[in-house]
């Protein structure tokens, strides 16, 4: 398999080629406002490499593009909501948790109508087929061109939703339709959030991804096009447009997935050190632990598979300050080339700090010749006690497991820490996120509530569904592995009531990759 | 009906309220996080909520006891709404042909101490400054009422979509919770409730008095902490004389569902001042006994509580998890729980536990 990986970055796009598994190219280019020129430079580079005129087998790219829109207010556009589950829930409708500027970019229309389910999976209420018309009627009148459909207990029976969408084909053909049991789990309002997040980016992700298909194709490579998801994995290009809100968290992940191949570690704490945070997190079985809780965005409360991440303000460009010392949040930022005292800028940084005790060799090492020995000591004390504290307070077990060190200020971790059997530091490891976007997998995964059944009977079904899924999603089904399983006994149900959550992941299946249009 | 001085409960209190409800859940209940959501569109659209004193009540006066029953998993997808709760409240007055003066919390503890609020809202009557548990707890029958030995029937139950059921008569607080406990399930797994109705006498006599504004005093004391970044876990101990039981990370969590509760253990790996020891905490929805080695140093119905080591909220036994930085605490249990009839409902026993209760909080205990 040949494939490349790009990471677009706030300061860099990074460009890598791996063959076989390895990497035998990386590039970094500058970000640029539009993105896809700087796609497109990092690309021209990597191919400028003699031997990376090879036959491309698929292009992975991992970007904040749509969060960042999400954050910034920016290319959102007005939906309709659509909520099945009334009378329930009657009195918190669609947005009613949403900061207000948000919603009134976002909000085109509501409709609340009768059907979903219960926690059993039996009908709550007759679906509302006359009033699903009218509402997809009134959407096409109105000229909305995205909607999002919320059930209750859609992720246990999603038929509401798929009569939903079904009559939206039929009346508003040209609408984009977002169920949210595609997207999210029990918990209707955050569920909804994910659906109603997503519906607001169509637009927007139609663009992005024409345009990165376009930069890709102005390269001179012939490759179907997969963007990663939060969870490590990726999905078709098609399937992205149909999902922005997937590539929320993709960058973090990236990182995290890319240190676990570099490595050959699926197992071990990673802290990814910028020049102005470093993020600390867990790998399991090749994977980044997922928050369990939810997870705000732009304001808006949602239950993403987002990984569980620790970001502190420590990082290559820390400011070190004297009285009394200490390393960071401040940071230059990318102006580290510029103001950090060895490129002959003024401003003592964690970057100075490493230079002068040796622990790295670059820039103009006598501009820090004279640092008082106790400060350069000082800071890398407050600098360690940080990565200590933090890092074990994202340690999940007891007993001394390893740490990968990633990014460009990975020379800030020190070479012991307690609770840690040993720090890894890998080639290539600060290109770790492109290279996690160039290896990602597909992925699937169930979250449903079984009755009546063991708890090893409830994990397999589960897992088959999420196979299934997988499959559809682009799996090679002989390649899954379950990477993450999560139960949860149910208080006051009967028939012992258990909530399993199953996640697989497995190459993407080749070589009948669906061709990209 | 006499005149007696309401007081408008702000907004700004309700989000008080909402924090300490949590922190006084001790684990279960649920969150009030979609109760505060009701009420922030309810005050949007000009409703109000007034409190009232339980000692203003006359004596022939009808409070209306309420509760949302069932699984917080359940009520994640249903969600709660004040039409409900109020529809349950009216069924009791449509039945016994009364009229109510106020409405009060079956607990204070958790998302129920949010659901009075949102049907006196929706009422326009006051809610009394009072409930039945002072925290939470996991069955009917687990009340100051049930201890007072108070009639614990008729009870409604109401689903929206029209289902309406009414437990008319119960020979016992335990039998009324198996029954409407059933009807329950049927309808969904979570249900609108209005509990036997009481009078102002014996809201005197048998509620558990103050705790509306003692869970809004404990949110505020937390969240003034925060905001001053001050220690808040000091803040909720010195306002509410409680007492700092352990300050560790969560290493462990077994859960299980056995007769419908979820039950289980979490441990705590001690860290500073506790470094190098452990405490387990046994739980039935509620955390119910905090073990340091293999003695029981709190039990129910002392309230034990586990915080966010950093910012002091409460956290739940469903949503406990590895790595979570706790600080224990224990807050001193009502009378009426720690009474010789009271700890037969509550106590250990009634969970299980062969251990006689003794409260960190009693004189004797002070002296120590």
């Amino acid at each position: 398999m040949k494939r490349i990986g790009i990471d677009v970055g706030g300061t860099n796009t990074d460009a890598v080629l791996i063959v076989d598994e390895k990497v035998v190219h990386s590039v970094k280019r500058p970000t640029t406002a539009d993105v896809t020129s700087g796609i497109l430079d990092a690309l021209k580079a990597l191919r400028a490499e003699p031997s990376a005129a090879v036959k491309v087998d698929a292009v992975v790219i991992g970007t904040t593009h749509f969060i960042n829109a999400v954050v910034q207010r920016r290319h959102v556009q007005k939906i309709g909501a659509i909520r099945i589950g009334m009378p329930a829930s009657a009195s918190l409708p669609p947005f009613c948790d949403w900061p207000t500027d948000l919603a009134s970019l976002v909000n085109g229309e509501i409709f609340m109508l009768e059907g979903g389910h219960d926690y059993d999976g039996r009908p709550f209420m007759p679906l509302d087929v006359a009033g699903l018309k009218d509402a997809a009627r009134k959407i096409k009148d109105k000229g909305l061109r995205s909607v999002a459909v919320c059930s209750s207990f859609s992720p246990l029976d999603p038929s509401c939703e798929i009569t939903a969408r079904e009559i939206l084909a039929e009346i508003c053909p040209d609408v984009a339709v977002t169920l949210s049991h595609d997207l999210g789990r029990i918990g209707l309002l955050e569920r909804e959030n994910a659906a109603l997040l997503n519906a607001s980016l169509h637009d927007l992700a139609v663009t992005t991804v024409a345009a990165f298909r376009k930069a890709i194709a102005d390269s001179g490579i012939d490759a179907p096009l997969f963007l990663t998801q939060n969870d490590g994995t990726v999905m078709q290009a098609e399937i992205a447009t149909a999902f922005p809100v997937m590539s929320f968290a993709s960058g973090a992940t990236n990182s995290m997935r890319g240190a676990a191949h570099l490595s050959g570690l699926d197992d071990a704490m990673v802290v990814d050190v910028g020049g102005t945070t470093s993020d600390i997190g867990q790998l399991r079985h090749g994977f980044p632990r997922e928050a369990n809780a939810v997870v705000e965005v732009g304001g808006v409360r949602t239950l993403f598979r987002m990984p569980d991440l620790l970001s502190i303000g420590l990082g290559g460009g820390s400011h070190v300050d004297e009285d009394p010392v200490r390393v960071g949040p401040l940071s230059v930022g990318y102006r580290l080339t510029s103001d950090a005292l060895v490129f002959g800028g003024s401003r003592l940084t964690a970057t100075d700090i490493a230079v002068a005790a040796g622990l790295i060799d670059i820039g103009d090492r006598s501009r820090v010749a004279n640092l008082p020995k106790r400060l350069i000591e000082a800071a890398l004390r407050d600098a360690w006690r940080k990565l200590e504290e933090d890092i074990d307070r994202m340690k999940t077990e007891a007993g001394d497991v390893p740490l990968l060190a990633v990014g460009g200020g990975a020379f800030l971790v020190p070479d012991r820490l307690p609770g840690i059997s040993e720090i890894v530091r890998v080639p290539h490891g600060d290109c770790a996120n492109a290279v996690g976007a160039a290896i990602a997998q597909v992925s699937g995964e169930a979250d449903q509530v079984f009755r009546d059944l063991s708890r090893e009977d409830a994990i397999a079904a589960a897992r088959d569904i999420a196979a299934d899924r997988a499959v559809q999603a682009g799996a090679a089904r002989d390649s899954l592995k379950t990477v993450d399983v999560e139960d949860m006994p149910i208080a006051y149900l009967p028939g012992n009531a258990l909530r399993v959550r199953v996640r697989v992941a497995g190459a993407i299946a080749d070589p009948d990759l669906p061709a990209a249009a | 009906m006499s005149k007696v001085e309401l007081k408008t409960i702000s907004l700004e209190e309700i989000e008080a309220l909402a924090v300490g409800a949590w922190i006084l859940g001790t684990g279960g209940g649920g969150s009030p996080y979609l109760g505060l959501l009701n009420l922030r569109r309810l005050y949007a659209e000009g409703h109000c909520v007034q409190l009232m004193s339980p000692l203003d009540l006359d004596d022939a006066d009808w409070v209306a006891v309420v509760s949302n029953m069932g699984a917080p998993l359940v009520g994640q997808e249903r969600l709660a709404d004040s039409r409900n709760i109020a529809r349950a409240v009216r069924m009791q007055e449509e039945i016994n042909n009364i009229k109510f003066r106020a409405v009060m919390s079956v607990e204070i503890g958790g998302g129920n101490g949010v659901q009075a609020l949102m049907a006196a809202a929706h009422l326009g009557i006051p809610v009394v400054d009072a409930d039945c548990m002072g925290r939470a707890f996991p069955e009917a029958q687990m009340t100051s009422v049930a201890i007072g030995d108070l009639r614990p029937y008729p009870c409604t139950l109401y689903d929206p979509r029209g289902i309406e059921a009414v437990v008319t008569k119960v020979p016992s607080w335990k039998w009324m919770e198996r029954a409407s406990r059933k009807i329950c399930v049927e309808m969904g797994s979570i249900a609108s409730t209005s509990k036997a109705p009481r009078t102002g006498r014996e809201v005197k006599d048998w509620g558990i008095h103050f705790t509306t504004t003692k869970a809004i005093r404990i949110g505020r004391a937390v969240q003034e902490a925060n905001r001053r970044h001050e220690d808040p876990i000091a803040a909720l101990l010195a306002t509410e004389g409680g007492q700092k039981l352990f300050t560790g990370k969560i290493v462990d969590v077994a859960r299980r569902t056995t007769e419908g509760f979820l039950r289980g253990t979490a441990m705590v790996d001690g860290s500073d001042a506790d470094r190098g020891t452990k405490l387990k905490l046994s739980f039935q929805n509620e955390w119910i006994v905090a073990w340091r080695d293999e003695e029981a140093i709190a039990t129910s119905p002392d309230l034990i509580c586990v915080l966010d080591s950093v910012n002091g909220h409460g956290i739940g036994t469903e949503t406990i998890r590895y790595g979570q930085r706790v600080t224990v605490v224990a807050l001193p249990a009502p009378p009426v729980l720690t009474s010789p009839r009271g700890l037969e409902f509550v106590g250990p026993r009634a969970f299980g536990y062969d251990l006689d209760f003794r409260s960190l909080f009693s004189p004797a205990a002070a002296g120590a």
